[in-house]
Parts: C-alpha cells; structure tokens; sequence
C-alpha cells in the first residue's frame, strides 16, 4: 500500500447525501477479476449517457475538475454494498482523499486498506469547504501527521482518525503482515476456544 | 459472569472473540467465512501472490449466488460471469474450501444457505463480503460485511482488526396488524429514523415483536441492518431459534446440541446492561410499506401519498427527495396506489424464503397477474425452490402466470441476465432501491412478499389486505379466524 503523509490537490465536489456504492461503482463493472482499471467506470451511470457519451450536466466531467484529488462529499458517503471495488475506483480514478460530514461503516473501513484517506469533518466545516470550493482551482492541503486540513488562505480544521490506522497509513504496512506479528496470541486462542466451546469449529 | 457488570448480548460475543486488544483496535476470530464469487477473487489472487495459505479452511465455506443466471445457471452466456464463477471453483480447489456449486442441492444465496444448513450459529462471530452479512444476526450471531482486503485478512489470519462499535437496542412494540410484514416493519424503521442512523452501532432488536417473529422473519428484520447504517442487527436466541437449528446439517447433534442450546441461552443481554443508544418503535399503526425514493428509508404507508420535497425543513434532504423523485418519474401528492408496475420481483436474500414465497402463493392463488405485468419468483436456494415445489406453491405461482426460477441473487442486483429496462418500474422484495441498482433507469419500489404478488395481480400498487379480505370473507366459513401475518 501507498503510504500517505501529505497530500495537496485539487477539490472536486460531489454535492449529494447517502451517495451510495452502487453509484461508484456499478454492478456490471464487479465481475473483473483483478483490481486494477476500475477508475474509468467510477460513477459510470452518472458520468456517462446510456450511449456511452461523456454527461457534461455531471460534475466530474467539467474541465474545471480535471485532475481533482481530494473528493468534497455529503452525509452516509459511501453507504450500501461493501464492494471494495468502489474503493479502487475513486482511487483508480486519482482521489487520495475524500472529506464528507460522515462515511458509512464498511466503506470507510476500505478505504485504510487502499491508503485512500476519509477524513470527517463537522457539518459546519463541510458546508464552508462547500462555500469555498465554489471558487475554480481550489486546493487544499491533508496532512495526516498534523490531522489537519487546509487551503492556505484561512480555512483550518483539525480531524480525528484512529491512530492505529493512521500509523499503518503513514507507514503504508499491510495489516495481514500486522496480524501475522500476533501468530503466538491467535494460536492460544484456538487452543483455548477449542478446549471450551466444542460446538464452535464445525 | 455474576458478580460482574451487565453486559449487552453483543458485549458477551465480542469479548469472547478478542485475540488482541490494543487502545483503539480490536483484534477478533471468526468463526464463520462466507464466501461468494464477486468479492473474493482478489482476496485469492493476493493470497497467492504473497504464498500465503488459507489458515482455517473448515471455517470456510463458499457458494455461487450474484451473477447466477436464474433461467438455466448452467449457461452463463456472459464470459466475464463465466470467468468468475470458474476462477471461485478453482480458489476453492485450490485452497481446500467446501463449495456449494451451482451443482450442489445445498446452492443458494449465500445468507440463505448458511442459516439453512446449520453453518449460522448463535454466539458466532461471522463474516463475509457482502453487506447483507446482518442477516445472520437473526441468530444471536455476530455478523457483518467485510471489503475483499479483509476477505483476504481473514483467509490468511482467522482474524479482523475492528473497533469496538457502539450499541444500539430498539425495542419493537406494539401489535402488528394483519398484512403486517417483517418487511414493513424495517422499512418503517428505517423511514422513521433515517438511513445514518445506525451508522457506527451494533442494533440488537428487542421487544415483543422480536419475539414472536419466526425465524425467517427475524432474518429479514437482520438482514436490512445494513440500510440503516447499522454494522450488524442481533436478535438474543430463544426457543424459536433453538427449533430451528435442530437437526440441521452443520448443526451440533444429540447431547452436543443441548449442551450448546445451554451455552446459547447466555447470549442474552444480562438485565440492566447499558445501551450507547435506545429507541422504541411501536408498529400498532404501522401499514405494509412502499418506497418511494431511491434509498431504502424513503417509504410510506400503503395508503399515502408521495411526498412533497418542499416537506423536509433540510435543505440537503429536501434536494435529495427532489433527486429521488426525477428519478423515479413520481409527482408528489400522487396516491401509492395509483403507481403502476411493469415488474415484479420476489427474491433475494431479504425475502426468498420459504414463508416469503407461502405467504405471497396466498395472494397469488386462484388470481392471474396482470396484463402488462412481467413477475418473476427467484426462490432463495435449492432447498427452498424444492420445497416450495413440493407444497405446490410453483403451480400457483406458475398458473397465475409468474416465472418460476432457479436461486441466485437475481434482479436484487441484476449482474446476472435479470434485470428492469429504463424508466419501468419494479414492485421488488429486495433491500436496495438505490438508483440504477435493478438496472440502468430502473425504478424500484420496495415492499414486502404479499405487496408484491398483490401488486402482479392488481398491476398497481394495492393494499394486500383488501385482496385477503376478500379471501377471508369467501373461506371465511371453512377457516374459522382471519388472519396470520
């Protein structure tokens, strides 16, 4: 995995709530069997026309948002099928951070293992970040060390991530080698389990 | 456990998964790894590429469901489907996984076939990659979807790294009235308090309602957890559950069995443990449910109307049922039951199974669905297709003019042949009516296996109790009383 440390880019806005996985990444685009190449179908039904032709009305067509980084979303973003595929799509795609006022459960919990960042900011500081991206080439600056965001001309907000999780995207560490370093504790475990609760292991 | 504080169900099955704790994460062991064909191959081909094994192979167990074609699943015409039906056949070989293969009379959705075959276990910590994993929660069961990077953690490990969620109880009251489904009552759940509203929280459901649900109800109540945000719905087991467990395939046998129906009866929130959150929901007015909008929490009773957006004080909500509402071609003030269907779809994992299918062969029998109307019943498994059979409920289903089809996941969302064309409206008994999620312009409607096969007859919305009232009063005299929703 990519470590992330800090990261500046362009703001792209997707001005919706319960944006749902489905709409990152729909179905028909679930059935490749590696994990690469999913960007080009990121939000494919809004992105594109049933021909196949790009939709200017949709946000991250316009030529304003080429090269956008940093996604600025609403509430739930992310809610509905746990497909990681919607992860490797906004990643594929180019985001390396997404800020919305909250991020449903499984969605976020993808996001770590593909060094995407979510970052959650208060309600107040999404609609200014709302206000303020109305303006053309807005950027902003992550850093995930200092868990603050900024865009250099006043706005600053501090956000919360878990510190085991921001240690492993700092470092950019594979949680699997991470669990494997407690080989001796999960042994135990089966071992102890098994002794009292027979009915466990079919 | 006496002498120390009360803990919720939920308490006593985490802390007796906890491997690792460190400050903030939790390492836990799963018991149960549920395996389909559309989140998995990844996690394989990582495991591979990184000459890893898969640690517990007998706590695995996998099955083709998602892009099953229902009409014969043994010609998946698409290349890129047959890829990924092979390439699971070929991690399970590899790998030394049992696998439910579209040959096997033990094929089916995946959340069917787990609490069918015995694999779904009270006090269980389960996972697999799919949402709708809550359903087994029904059983006192630990369950939840997981990304197909912890697909592959849990493959080579057992275990998951999670942080401890919050608790939430809602206690469901009330009486149902007749027509009253499981269904409805997540819907109106969800309608009342929003679809966020789980987010970050354990839901043990609670309550007389909870109690006096089948098993099959109480898997669908579980099973849409997930639309309220929740990372897993719990019901404590009881006898119900223990009735049926007994006798299933993986389940424990003989004095094994009472043994652990001795441990399961512990799984109970100890008296005076403490909830992060409470709700109460009372389902006495509660009517059979209709979605209206594109996401499962935008639901009304049968009898109203659709909503004005310029009704919700939010100004992000209220832009949201605007959006919902271009997409579903629906004006607001329209009744629900003036809304027609061109399709009908009863299936998926929320409701396919068998009492799913009984109670909506009770609207179907002796009607003709609609003309216009294309009905499809996508039982939920093998075992439950063959059983549906054998009480006949094919021939009712058949002879009003459904489609009777093999299991899969089907039109819930149509990676397989099925699926809504643009701007056609489905009467769906599935979980998501998220946009395009049956199909590119597809306009879902959620509602219940008995509003569903009402909606075929009537080719419209209708309220299922006035086709059982007519039934009621015609064989009124053979049956003594009423209703049994």
């Amino acid at each position: 995995m990519e470590p992330l440390i800090r990261h500046e880019g362009l703001v792209a806005v997707l001005d919706r709530v319960n944006v749902d996985t489905d709409q990152i990444i729909p179905k028909q685009f679930l059935k490749r069997v590696a994990r690469s190449g999913f960007g080009q179908f990121l939000f494919y039904d809004w992105r594109y026309t049933p021909e196949g032709e790009p939709d200017p009305s949709f946000v991250l067509n316009h030529p304003r948002y080429a090269g956008a980084s940093i996604l600025l979303a609403r509430d739930n973003f992310g809610c509905g099928s746990s497909r990681e595929h919607a992860v490797w799509a906004l990643e594929d795609y180019g985001f390396r951070v997404i800020i919305a006022p909250s991020f449903a459960d499984i969605f976020y919990n993808n996001c770590f293992k593909n060094g995407l960042l979510p970052i959650t900011l208060s309600p107040d500081e999404v609609d200014e970040l709302f206000r303020r991206a109305a303006r053309e080439g807005y950027r902003l600056t992550v850093d995930l060390r200092e868990q603050t965001v900024e865009d250099g001309d006043g706005f600053v907000a501090r956000f919360e991530v878990d510190p085991e999780r921001r240690m492993r995207l700092l470092e950019g560490l594979d949680d699997i080698g991470v669990t494997l370093q407690h080989e001796a504790a999960i042994a135990a475990y089966e071992r102890d389990r098994k002794a009292v609760y027979q009915n466990v292991f079919r | 456990m006496s002498g120390h504080r009360p803990r919720t169900m939920f308490e006593k099955i985490w802390d007796q998964h906890l491997v690792v704790e460190t400050d903030t994460q939790c390492l836990l062991y799963i018991d149960l790894h549920l395996v389909h064909e559309v989140t998995s191959p990844q996690a394989f081909e990582n495991l591979r590429l990184s000459g890893r094994r898969v640690r517990r192979p007998e706590l695995t167990f996998a099955t083709m469901d998602h892009n099953v074609p229902t009409d014969n699943p043994f010609d998946v015409r698409d290349p890129i489907a047959r890829t990924q039906i092979q390439t699971l056949a070929d991690n399970c070989r590899t790998f030394g996984i049992e696998l439910a293969d579209l040959e096997s009379p033990d094929q089916g959705i995946v959340h069917i076939i787990g609490p069918e075959l015995g694999l779904t276990l009270p006090g269980k910590t389960i996972v697999c990659g799919d949402s709708h994993t809550s359903t087994h929660g029904a059983f006192g069961a630990l369950a939840f979807g997981i990304g197909t990077s912890e697909v592959e953690h849990v493959l080579a490990t057992q275990c998951l790294w999670q942080t401890r969620p919050k608790t939430l109880k809602v206690e469901i009251t009330g009486t149902r009235r007749p027509g009253v489904t499981a269904k409805d009552v997540i819907l109106g759940l969800i309608a009342r308090y929003g679809v966020g509203f789980g987010t970050g929280y354990v839901m043990e459901y609670a309550g007389e309602v909870v109690r006096g649900m089948t098993m099959e109800e109480r898997m669908t109540l579980c099973n849409m957890s997930i639309e309220a945000g929740a990372r897993a719905g719990l019901v404590a087991p009881d006898e119900t559950t223990f009735e049926y467990l007994r006798g299933r395939r993986f389940a424990p046998k003989g004095a094994d069995f009472e043994r652990c129906v001795a441990e399961w009866r512990a799984i109970v929130s100890d008296e005076g443990a403490v909830y992060d959150k409470m709700v109460v929901f009372d389902v006495t007015d509660l009517e059979p449910q209709v979605t209206w909008g594109t996401n499962p929490g935008m639901s009304v009773n049968v009898s109203g109307t659709v909503p004005d957006p310029a009704s919700f004080d939010n100004p992000v909500q209220r832009r949201a049922a605007e959006q919902a509402l271009a997409y579903m071609g629906l004006e607001p003030g329209t009744k629900i039951t003036e809304i027609p269907v061109q399709h009908v779809f009863i299936g998926s994992c929320t409701n396919a199974r068998i009492e799913d299918l009984r109670q909506a062969a009770r609207v179907v029998r002796g009607r003709r669905v609609a003309p216009g109307v294309r009905a499809l019943v996508v039982p939920g498994s093998k075992r439950v297709k063959e059983q549906a059979e054998r009480e006949g409920l094919r021939d009712i289903f058949v002879a009003a003019g459904f489609e009777w089809r093999e299991p899969g996941c089907s039109m819930c969302l149509a990676m397989n042949p099925d699926f809504v064309p643009p701007g056609e409206r489905c009467a769906s008994t599935s979980n998501r009516n998220f946009e395009g999620r049956q199909g590119r312009g597809a306009r879902t409607h959620l509602v219940s296996p008995m509003m569903a096969a009402a909606a075929a007859i009537a080719g419209h919305f209708i309220d299922v109790r006035e086709l059982l009232r007519d039934d009621d009063t015609e064989r009124g005299a053979e049956h003594g009383t009423a209703h049994s929703a």
